[in-house]
C-alpha cells in the first residue's frame, strides 16, 4: 500500500472540465467535482440548520411558561420531532459530509473522490429528504409527531387514516437518506484506501483523514440495520404487517435495537470527524507536532469496533432485562478509554505551544471544553442505576446537546472558519468572527446547562408543559435558545460579506502543514496539476522537515 | 522533573480535590427529596460520579486555560513550538488511569443496581442473584412484610391503579411507607414510562407484557408520578400524585376508598380534547382521542389534572 506508482494516477485533464461552469452556476449544477459538492453540502445543510434552529425556539418559546399555552400539543410534539429530524438528518450529517468532501482528496493527494458521479447523486438525494421532510407540513395530520425515534406503537397510531401522512413521509425520508449516506460512505471508504498519493501511508495520513474513514465504517455497517427497521415500521404503518405493532403480536422493543443499533453509533459518526478538526487545528495554533499522533489515530479505529457494542445503554428502562443493562453499561464506560486518550493528547498539544487564538482556534478550545463536560455526564448515563433516574429526562437532553451543539455543530464553525480561506480564496473578518464565538458560547451555556438541574429534578424530556417548580431553570434556557438563534447573524453576515468582498487569501494563510495548504486558495478545479509525493509525517511543526518531495519548508520564520 | 515543579502539581491536585469533594457532597441537593430506600443508593453513587467528574473536568479545564494564558504569543511571533511528538510513558499512564477509574465506577454501579433489585423485565436469569447482596429494603424493615402487587394500568393519557385484595381502583397511588411494595405494570395501548423522581426510579410499561417493579418507599409524603416514555400527543399531562402513608393510614385509606362508589376523576388530557372539540377553528392537527376519563373508587386529588 505504501508506494502508489506515479503513473497509474497522473492522467492528466485539460482544466477547468470541458463543460463545467466555471462561475457561480456550478454551485447549482450536477457537478462532479468533489470540491462544488462540498461546498453544496455545506450551504444546503446549513440552511436547514436555520429551520431546524428556528423550530427550536419555538418549542423554547413554548417552554418558557409551564402552560402549554404558545402552540397547540400537536403543534409542539410536531416541532421537537422535525427539530430533531433536521438538526440530525439534514445539518450534522450533511454538513459533516460536505466538510469532507471538500477535503478528504485535497488532504490526501487526490484529484477527486473515487466515484465523482455517485458523489453527486448522493448529494441531490439530501435535497429530496428536505423537500419530503417539509412537504409532511402540508399533508393532513401534520408531519410526525412521534420524536425522532419514531418508536412504535406510538408512531403507528396515525390518527387521520390517511396513506400519506406525515409518518409516512417522515420514514420515506429517513430513508432515502440512510441510502445517500450509505452511497457516501463507500465513495469514502474507497477513496481513502485507493487513492493516496504515492507516499501517502496510512500514518502519514492527517488524523481528520483517519476519523473520516473511522466514521464512514460506521455508515458502512450500521446504518442498513436503521434502513431495513425504517422500512418494516413503514410496512406496519402502510400494509397493515405487525413487525412492532404489540396488539397482533410485533414486538415494539424489536424497533428500538434496530432503531439504536446504528443511531448511537451514528453519534460517533458525527463526533469522530470533529475530533479530527481538533487534530488538525490545535496543531495549527499551537505551532507543535499532534502529541501522540499514532495514538489519536488509533483510537479512532477503536471507537469505530467500540462504538458497534453499546446501543443498549440507549434502552436501559426499556424492556431489557438485568443481565442485558450490565453488559451494555460495561461496554459504554469502556468507550471513554479511547476518547479520554485523544482529550489528554490534545491538551498535551496545546501545553508548551506558541497560541495563537484566532476564530477557528477560539472555537475548537470551547468544543473540546464543551466535549469533556459532555463526556463526563456521559459516564454518568452509562451507570445503569443513575441512567435509570435520569433517563428520558433534559439531563439527557442537556448532555447530546453538548456533544451535537457543544462540540460537533462548534467543531463545525471551527472547521468553517479555518478552511474558509482555502475554499473561497478570501478571509474572514476575525472581529466578527470572535464575536460569533462569545454569543455562541454564551449562549449555548445558557441554553443547556440549565437542562440538567431540570433532568436531576425529574423534568421529562418532550413536555408540552411542565410542573411550575421546573420554571426557573426553562426560563433560562430559553433566554440561552434565544441568544444562540441571534448568534448566527454574525456568521452569516462574515460569511457571505466576506464571501463577496473579503480580503482575498493566500495559499496558506495559516502556515499550516498539509497538502491542501500547498495548492492555490481556491483549489484549481483538478487539486493538483502534478500528484505530489509525500515523503513526512503530517504535523511537522517546528521540525524544519519538507512535506512533499522537492516542496519547500514552511519555515517558522517565513510571514 | 524538578521538585518544584512536583509540588507545584501537587498543591493544585490537592486544591482541585477538595473542591470536587465538595461539589460532591453538594449534589444530594440537586436530587428531589430521596423518598425511597433505591435513592438513597443511587444518590451515593451520583455524588461519587459528580465528584470524580467535577475533578476531571476542572483537571482539564484548568490545563487549557492555563496554557492559554500563558503560552500564547505575540503577534509578530512566528516561531513555532517544542516538536515533542509524544511520550510512552505520560500515553501509558493516561491509558490506564481511565482504565482503572472506568472498572471502578462500573463495578460500583453494578453493585448499587444489584442492591435496588428492582426487577423490571426480568427473564429467568433473575433468580440467581450473582452478587449474592442483600436488596436495599432490607436494612430498615421492621417486619420485611410485601405488599401485594398494586396492578398499575397505563393508557393514553391516564394513570389508573388497582388494589386486587380490597378491590379497589384510585387515579392516584397509595403507598405505605417501610414496606416493600410490587407493582404489575400493563399498557392497553403504547408504551408509557413509570417514573417517581423522589424515587429514582423508571420502567417503560411495554404493551402486551406485565412487568413486575418492586421498591420500598421510606418517606411520607406526596410526590409526583409522570410518564417518561414518550406517549402521543397529550404526553406531558400524563401525571398524578403518589401519596406514601403511614401504614394505618393507607389501610384507613383503603377502607375508605372500597366504600366509595366508582365516580369519574378529573382528566386533564379527556378535558382538553372535548375543550379543544368546541372550538371553531382547530389549533392544531389531529389528535389520537385520548381513553375516557377513569372512573375510579378514588379519584385525583391534585387539583392539577
Amino acid at each position: 500500500m505504501t508506494n502508489i506508482p506515479v503513473e497509474a494516477i497522473a492522467v492528466k485533464t485539460p482544466q477547468p472540465l470541458p463543460g463545467a461552469p466555471d462561475n457561480w452556476k456550478r454551485f447549482f449544477s450536477f457537478s462532479t467535482d468533489h470540491k462544488v459538492i462540498g461546498i453544496q453540502y455545506l450551504v444546503t445543510s446549513f440552511i436547514f440548520f436555520l429551520i431546524g434552529g428556528f423550530f427550536a425556539m419555538i418549542i423554547r418559546g413554548e417552554l418558557i411558561t409551564p402552560e402549554a399555552d404558545l402552540v397547540d400539543r400537536t403543534i409542539y410534539n410536531a416541532m421537537f420531532t422535525m427539530h430533531g429530524t433536521v438538526m440530525l438528518f439534514l445539518w450534522m450529517f450533511p454538513s459533516l459530509v460536505g466538510l469532507a468532501n471538500y477535503l478528504v482528496p485535497l488532504m490526501i493527494g487526490a484529484r477527486d473522490m473515487a466515484f465523482p458521479r455517485l458523489n453527486a447523486a448522493a448529494f441531490w438525494m439530501v435535497p429530496v429528504v428536505g423537500i419530503l421532510l417539509m412537504a409532511s407540513f402540508f399533508v393532513p395530520g401534520g408531519p410526525s409527531q412521534s420524536g425522532w425515534w419514531a418508536y412504535p406503537p406510538v408512531s403507528l397510531q396515525n390518527p387521520t387514516g390517511n396513506l400519506v401522512n406525515g409518518q409516512f413521509l417522515w420514514l420515506l425520508a429517513v430513508a432515502v437518506s440512510g441510502v445517500s449516506s450509505i452511497m457516501g460512505a463507500v465513495n469514502f471508504v474507497t477513496t481513502i484506501v485507493m487513492m493516496r498519493a504515492p507516499g501517502m501511508t496510512y500514518f502519514r495520513m492527517p488524523a481528520y483523514v483517519w476519523t473520516v474513514l473511522s466514521a464512514q465504517i460506521i455508515q458502512l455497517y450500521g446504518l442498513p440495520a436503521l434502513t431495513a427497521g425504517a422500512v418494516m415500521l413503514l410496512m406496519d404503518l402502510t400494509f397493515g404487517t405487525s413487525f412492532f405493532d404489540p396488539a397482533k403480536g410485533g414486538s415494539p422493543v424489536l424497533f428500538q435495537h434496530f432503531f439504536w443499533f446504528y443511531s448511537h453509533p451514528a453519534v460517533y459518526v458525527i463526533i469522530l470527524p470533529i475530533f479530527g478538526v481538533f487534530s488538525e487545528i490545535f496543531p495549527v495554533f499551537a505551532r507543535k507536532p499532534l502529541f501522540g499522533y499514532k495514538v489519536v489515530a488509533i483510537s479512532s479505529i477503536v471507537i469505530t469496533i467500540l462504538s458497534g457494542t453499546v446501543w443498549v445503554h440507549h434502552m436501559f428502562a426499556s424492556g431489557t432485562p438485568g443481565w442485558m443493562r450490565m453488559i451494555f453499561m460495561f461496554s459504554t464506560m469502556a468507550i471513554a478509554v479511547p476518547t479520554g486518550v485523544k482529550v489528554f493528547a490534545w491538551v498535551a498539544t496545546l501545553w508548551g505551544g506558541k497560541l495563537r487564538l484566532t476564530t477557528p482556534m477560539l472555537f475548537a478550545l470551547g468544543a473540546l471544553l464543551m466535549f469533556v463536560f459532555s463526556g463526563i455526564t456521559g459516564i454518568m448515563l452509562a451507570s445503569v442505576p443513575i441512567d435509570i433516574h435520569v433517563n428520558n429526562t433534559y439531563f439527557v437532553v442537556g448532555h447530546f446537546h453538548y456533544v451535537i451543539f457543544g462540540a460537533a455543530t462548534m467543531g463545525m464553525y471551527a472547521a468553517i472558519y479555518h478552511w474558509f480561506p482555502k475554499m473561497t480564496g478570501r478571509m474572514y473578518n476575525e472581529g466578527l468572527g470572535q464575536l460569533h464565538f462569545w454569543l455562541t458560547l454564551i449562549g449555548a451555556n445558557l441554553n443547556f446547562f440549565p437542562m440538567h438541574p431540570l433532568g436531576l429534578m425529574g423534568m421529562p424530556r418532550r413536555v408540552a408543559s411542565y410542573d411550575p417548580e421546573f420554571a426557573f431553570w426553562n426560563v433560562l434556557a430559553s433566554i440561552g435558545a434565544f441568544l444562540l438563534g441571534m448568534s448566527t447573524l454574525p456568521f452569516i453576515l462574515n460569511i457571505v460579506g466576506s464571501w463577496v468582498q473579503g480580503k482575498k487569501a493566500p495559499d496558506n494563510p495559516w502556515r499550516a502543514i498539509g497538502l491542501e495548504w500547498l495548492v492555490s486558495s481556491p483549489p484549481p478545479v483538478e487539486n493538483f496539476e502534478e500528484i505530489p509525493v509525500v515523503v513526512a509525517e503530517p504535523y511537522g511543526y517546528g521540525k524544519n522537515e519538507p512535506l512533499v518531495e522537492n516542496g519547500k519548508v514552511i519555515a517558522a520564520t517565513e510571514i | 522533573m524538578k521538585l518544584r515543579t512536583i509540588f507545584t502539581l501537587l498543591v493544585v491536585a490537592i486544591a482541585l480535590g477538595l473542591v470536587s469533594f465538595w461539589v460532591g457532597q453538594q449534589s444530594y441537593s440537586w436530587l428531589p427529596p430521596q423518598a425511597s430506600a433505591e435513592s438513597k443508593l443511587v444518590d451515593n453513587l451520583f455524588s461519587f460520579l459528580v465528584t470524580l467528574g467535577t475533578f476531571i473536568f476542572l483537571g482539564v479545564t484548568v490545563a487549557v486555560l492555563y496554557t492559554v494564558l500563558v503560552h500564547r504569543v505575540g503577534r509578530y511571533d512566528m516561531s513555532d513550538g517544542p516538536p515533542i511528538e509524544g511520550n510512552v510513558t505520560l500515553e501509558v499512564v493516561w491509558t490506564v488511569i481511565p482504565v482503572l477509574l472506568v472498572v471502578w465506577i462500573a463495578v460500583y454501579s453494578y453493585q448499587t443496581y444489584d442492591r435496588m433489585a428492582v426487577h423490571g423485565p426480568m427473564e429467568l436469569v433473575h433468580l440467581h442473584n450473582p452478587m449474592g447482596m442483600e436488596p436495599a429494603y432490607a436494612a430498615n424493615l421492621e417486619g420485611g412484610e410485601v405488599v401485594e402487587p398494586i396492578e398499575v394500568h397505563s393508557r393514553q393519557w391516564a394513570w389508573e391503579f388497582r388494589y386486587p385484595e380490597q378491590n379497589v381502583t384510585s387515579a392516584e397511588l397509595h403507598l405505605p411507607v417501610d414496606r416493600r411494595v410490587r407493582l404489575a405494570l400493563q399498557s392497553e395501548d403504547v408504551i408509557h414510562g413509570f417514573y417517581i423522581p423522589a424515587f429514582r426510579l423508571k420502567q417503560d410499561i411495554i404493551p402486551g407484557k406485565t412487568i413486575d417493579f418492586e421498591f420500598t418507599p421510606i418517606r411520607e409524603g406526596i410526590y409526583r408520578l409522570r410518564d417518561s416514555q414518550y406517549s402521543g400527543t397529550y404526553f406531558a399531562a400524563m401525571q398524578t400524585d403518589v401519596v406514601v402513608q403511614s401504614p394505618a393510614e393507607y389501610q384507613q385509606w383503603l377502607a375508605q376508598a372500597a366504600s366509595q362508589p366508582p365516580q369519574s376523576s378529573a382528566n386533564r388530557a379527556d378535558y382538553e380534547y372535548k375543550l379543544a372539540a368546541k372550538k371553531r377553528i382547530n389549533a392544531g392537527w389531529k389528535s389520537v382521542p385520548p381513553a375516557p376519563a377513569p372512573v375510579v373508587n378514588y379519584p385525583a386529588q391534585d387539583g392539577r389534572a
